[in-house]
């Protein structure tokens, strides 16, 4: 038998501590819709993604009901759609599968739909090309779409040619999005390591190994991290990690039991859970607050990648035994505009670009809704991706950058992105030239250690 | 199905009398209650069977949510599973 103080725990932690379910997200294989005519294919891909998903947002909703548990965001996760155009596809061809994306995302009533992707680390095909040179109109020209380019691996290095052109896409993105500050570029993220099975936006795609359709979901609860974390305060970093993990665990216990039933009323496999603490606006539900109760005045200060790196650790360690498969980003995330405590770190001055690409060294993904000036020009955009993904490559781990250029804004500026996405202070960038570097193009190659065969 | 029902909010006569009367009305079979002041607050937590119940989870829980707002208490019904998910491996 249950007893009341576990009860009541589990109540306090929904009804004051933000705890929720992030994301129900279901990846839905599109490799059988591929073809040549553009028209046929996102005829197809409508289709498909309406058949299998029809049921998705009533089961979410019915599940959040019967639990008494928020799920903040459901979502669809398709191939990366530069694989489903053969011949010599144009980037408007490309423009066409997006909208088709786009209207059978607001049909089913999902909040974004992820797989708007190339994966392009080694080069790219034909397909490949004509999707990347399409990606600002397509952000632009729809609502719910997300997109995301892997320029880099492990296993096979970094494409220096395809960062230089990221770098163009970016400003062209924000260009394209200038009436609302660029908020394209907030449906884009470039990747080193990207994973096939993340269900987080706007870097979900369905990987080529994942089944026809397949049920993952995210956990949440940065706020249930700092309420556990409070009571113990001055312990030393034993006891936090302990702390964290206990908490970790408790939390994961909810998303695999979300996971499992939505699987099951679905009838589709049930893939991972991703064991994040994803940030949001509200108070209270922040990353950089769990940072400062363990001791440091502002997140941004000396001390906090130690921080991060034990947080993003003992997450892990405490979510794993809570799950059958864990698997997607699973850390803590640091997306600046998404969460209060990393806004007002950055508004003061204490959090810089540079220490948050330390932080990326031992987070769970990357430079994560950073703004940056309107007028850093592509280069140094290019060159920040390089530098996010050599810290993936070199470090065997998932790292990615999601950066905004705002146009017309300056260092000190707020950007109003609204919902999840928040508000971004406009973060001063390197003014020192990196053009020549990113100009001589190629590829980065792979590191030693990627030879373990 | 088993729900737990919690009741958390200031203390006054007749909140047991009155989430009954909801729960009876609409065939649900209460199965435990425990009650007690924690710090200065009324909590309750009930355990309940809803198989005989004779309107949905999302009726039922959204008649409890507005009585609770009538009385200015916090009154939510969850799955069972959600707790033992949580607390019990």
């Amino acid at each position: 038998m249950l007893n009341s103080l576990e009860i009541l725990e589990t109540v306090k932690m929904i009804a004051e501590e933000h705890l929720d379910i992030r994301t129900v997200t279901m990846g839905i294989s599109l490799l059988s819709c591929a073809g040549e005519d553009a028209q046929q294919v996102s005829d197809k891909v409508y289709d498909k993604i309406i058949r299998q998903a029809e049921k998705l947002v009533k089961t979410a909703e019915d599940i959040e009901a019967e639990y008494g548990i928020p799920i903040i965001n459901k979502r669809i996760s398709v191939t990366p759609v530069s694989m489903l155009l053969g011949g010599v596809p144009s980037p408007a061809d490309y423009v066409c599968v997006a909208k088709a994306l786009d209207k059978a995302a607001k049909v089913t009533g999902v909040n974004f739909i992820g797989g708007y992707s190339a994966l392009v680390h080694k080069g790219m095909t034909s397909g490949d090309r004509a999707l990347i040179a399409s990606i600002p109109e397509a952000l632009a020209s729809t609502e719910l779409v997300c997109s995301s380019v892997n320029v880099g691996t492990t296993r096979a290095g970094i494409n220096m040619d395809a960062v230089a052109q990221m770098g163009h896409i970016i400003k062209e993105t924000a260009e394209k999005t200038k009436e609302r500050d660029g908020f394209g570029c907030a449906k884009l993220v470039v990747f080193c390591n990207a994973v096939e099975d993340n269900p987080f936006m706007a870097g979900a795609f369905c990987g080529v190994g994942e089944p026809e359709a397949v049920i993952n979901v995210g956990v949440s609860g940065p706020g249930v991290v700092k309420c556990a974390l409070e009571q113990v305060k001055g312990a030393d970093f034993g006891v936090v990690a302990e702390t964290i993990k206990k908490t970790a665990f408790k939390i994961t216990r909810m998303g695999q039991l979300v996971a499992q039933e939505a699987s099951r009323r679905l009838q589709v496999p049930f893939g991972i859970v991703d064991l994040s603490l994803a940030p949001t606006p509200a108070v209270g539900d922040s990353v950089a607050y769990i940072l400062e109760e363990m001791g440091l005045e502002r997140c941004g200060t000396h001390g906090t990648t130690a921080a991060l790196a034990l947080l993003n650790d003992a997450v892990k360690k405490g979510g794993v035994m809570a799950s059958s498969y864990v698997g997607g980003l699973s850390g803590a995330f640091i997306p600046v505009s998404e969460d209060a405590g990393m806004i007002e770190a950055a508004q003061v001055g204490a959090l810089s670009l540079d220490k948050l690409e330390a932080m990326t060294c031992v987070c769970s993904v990357g430079l994560d809704m950073i703004c940056v000036p309107g007028d850093t020009n592509a280069q140094t955009i290019a060159a920040i991706i390089a530098d996010e993904a050599a810290i993936g490559m070199v470090n065997n781990k998932t790292t990615a950058v999601r950066i905004i250029p705002a146009p017309e804004k300056k260092v000190g500026d707020m950007v109003e992105f609204g919902g999840l996405l928040g508000t971004g202070p406009v973060m001063a960038v390197n003014t020192w030239s990196s053009d020549a570097f990113i100009a001589r193009g190629g590829r980065i190659p792979a590191p030693i250690h990627s030879l373990r065969n | 199905m088993r729900a737990v029902i919690t009741v958390v909010g200031q203390d006054k006569i007749g909140i047991i009398a009155e989430v009954s009367r909801v729960l009876a009305d609409n065939k649900i079979n209460i199965l435990d209650i425990s009650q007690t002041i924690m710090q200065d607050m009324f909590t309750m937590i009930m355990l309940v069977n809803v198989d005989k119940s004779v309107v949905s989870f999302k009726e039922i829980s959204e008649t409890l949510h507005q009585l609770g707002e009538s009385l200015h208490l916090s009154i939510r019904i969850q799955h069972e599973d959600l707790f033992h998910s949580m607390h019990r491996i």
